[in-house]
């Protein structure tokens, strides 16, 4: 299981749990769009911890969950990225703009619950 | 491990593997834990460019020596349709704009030295090294 | 065996005169090395040039100088002076001698040398003439070689201070739950950014830190390159969820940058640190409120 989703009240919970192939990542992205649509979920933390590499197409992909689920109502959170990957990221140039970000489950969840005002930073 | 290591392209599904095993040889090196990332991130870069554009081609790490320091060398090859013009695909605005992600510049950001020779119908050569930093 | 032309035999003799000149002078500093050398020591003491040396270093040292000198003037060589200057400089000796001790100390003994040629020639304008043609060249010639050692030696421990200073790790410092200072001091460059960035991200895991205080009022030159390493650690440390507040980058700079080109939008610039770290209590919710036994004691002074 490459992915887990857990719904806690108004919020959903995604952990990944293992390096994920490209198509593995798309599958998340529809997977989670559809669950928000089904749950009416007002939130989404998204915890990229394990993942060892955020290359190009990753970062594509989460900003697009981020978009997505936001076209749904609900605000999703990545967390968990690690030090040298985020320093990879910026040397890379992908800053994930936009996309708003915690530093863990417990921040995003934070984030979440403080509304649109405080909590998570979207990088302006 | 073995000094070189090859490794073929054939679909996104390998993009994973290789740059796995570009970290474990790297690690071999004695690289430090930010420069495995960078490597392993480069590596996707150039494993994805082939993917997208020739469908298959090869990639080979090997151990690289100079005086006395030691580096990877990632050579990415394929026999893809080729870059028409180099210089405009190495541009950072370039590839954002065409949705192609930042796949070559940003990959010779991560490396020390970045060679690309491509030939327009024949494919895509691209040679990366990174030297592994002195500690102390 | 062909004739030599006129000139050739003008330019012949020439040098040979020249290298008569040459013993002659060379024969001559050495009949009165004692006498120069004492008036070269006794100018030095009265221009407090041997302060720190004791009488024996004194006298050893400016027999070896001074030979030293007599022997280029003879070969036409330097490697005696560079080997001297290179032995003194790695000795240290370089290191704790003033500038002033080592060009003033070579610049007297070249008086020196060059008063005694007036008072031997002053009755031949011509043969003086000759004399200091000689002379003059390799006195400035000794003297630069000095010099140039003294410099190279004194930038070498520069660079090894300055490496010293890059390779201590920018120190990340908690001043409450989930605020970090990190003061940046001394120059930075691409490999100190990179030091710099990862000491912060870690300390951002390591303590859960929201917001990060930079201060960068001790780092010399900021220029578009220092504003972009800048700019991408702001960004690193954004994508784990903190926000970096950047202070002393002092208003002309900014502007400076800004006039360039560089975008300052994305850098949350304050002043000072004082200010900084009230923007991040500010931030993360905390508030300063001074008691009453404290706003009684105020109130006393």
């Amino acid at each position: 299981m490459e992915v887990s989703i857990l719904k806690q009240g108004d919020y959903l919970i995604a952990m990944i749990q293992a390096a994920l192939s490209d198509a593995a990542l798309l599958k998340l992205r529809d997977e989670l769009v559809e669950r928000v649509g089904r749950f009416r979920a007002r939130g989404v933390v998204l915890d990229v911890t394990v993942l060892d590499v955020m290359d190009s197409f990753t970062t594509r992909t989460l900003r697009g969950i981020a978009h997505m689920t936001k076209l749904r109502g609900a605000r999703t959170i990545i967390v968990g990225i690690q030090p040298e990957v985020a320093f990879a990221m910026t040397q890379l140039g992908m800053t994930l703009e936009g996309v708003e970000t915690a530093l863990d489950l417990d921040g995003g969840l934070a984030a979440l619950r403080q509304g649109t005002k405080g909590g998570g930073n979207r990088g302006r | 491990m073995a000094d070189e290591i090859r490794i073929p392209i054939d679909s996104e599904a390998d993009i994973v593997a290789t740059r796995q095993q570009g970290r474990a040889l790297a690690a071999e090196l004695g690289f430090s834990s930010a420069d495995l990332t960078l490597i392993a991130t480069a590596i996707s870069e150039v494993a994805r460019n082939i993917v997208a554009y020739a469908k298959r081609g090869e990639i080979v790490l090997r151990h690289a020596n100079q005086g006395s320091r030691r580096g990877i060398v990632v050579v990415a090859r394929d026999k893809g349709p080729g870059i028409p013009d180099i210089a405009q695909a190495m541009q950072d605005g370039y590839s954002t704009s065409h949705g192609l992600g930042l796949g070559l510049p940003g990959a010779k950001r991560l490396m020390d030295e970045f060679d690309i020779a491509s030939q327009v119908g024949k494919g895509t050569t691209i040679v990366m090294k990174k030297w592994a930093r002195r500690h102390g | 065996m062909r004739q030599k032309t006129e000139g050739e035999a003008a330019a012949q003799s020439t040098g040979e005169a020249a290298a008569g000149m040459v013993q002659e002078l060379v024969t001559y500093f050495r009949e009165k090395r004692e006498v120069l050398r004492r008036q070269w020591l006794e100018q030095m003491t009265s221009k407090s040039l041997l302060a720190g040396r004791t009488a024996q270093e004194a006298e050893t040292e400016s027999i070896t100088i001074y030979d030293t000198c007599v022997g280029c003037l003879e070969t036409g060589q330097y490697d005696g002076a560079q080997a001297y200057a290179t032995r003194m400089a790695e000795r240290g000796v370089l290191r704790g001698m003033t500038a002033e001790q080592i060009i003033g100390g070579l610049l007297t003994l070249r008086d020196v040398y060059g008063r005694s040629l007036f008072e031997r020639y002053q009755r031949d304008l011509a043969r003086l003439s000759a004399a200091l043609d000689i002379y003059e060249p390799v006195g400035n010639k000794i003297l630069s070689i000095v010099a140039l050692a003294f410099i190279e030696e004194r930038e070498k421990v520069v660079r090894q201070q300055l490496e010293a200073i890059r390779e201590l790790s920018a120190p990340v410092l908690q001043l409450r739950q989930g605020v970090l200072v990190q003061p940046v001091i001394g120059m930075i460059d691409t490999q100190r950014a990179r030091q710099i960035t990862e000491a912060l991200l870690r300390a951002i895991r390591a303590n859960r830190a929201r917001v990060v205080v930079m201060d960068i009022t001790s780092v010399p030159a900021v220029d578009s390159k220092v504003a972009n390493h800048l700019l991408q650690t702001v960004q690193a440390a954004r994508l784990m969820g903190a926000a970096v507040i950047v202070t002393g980058l002092s208003a002309e700079v900014a502007q400076t940058l800004v006039t360039i080109g560089v975008d300052l939008s994305k850098l949350n610039t304050l002043s000072d640190l004082q200010s900084g770290i009230e923007e991040a209590d500010r931030l993360v919710g905390y508030r300063v409120i001074t008691t009453e036994a404290t706003m009684a004691r105020n109130a006393e002074t």
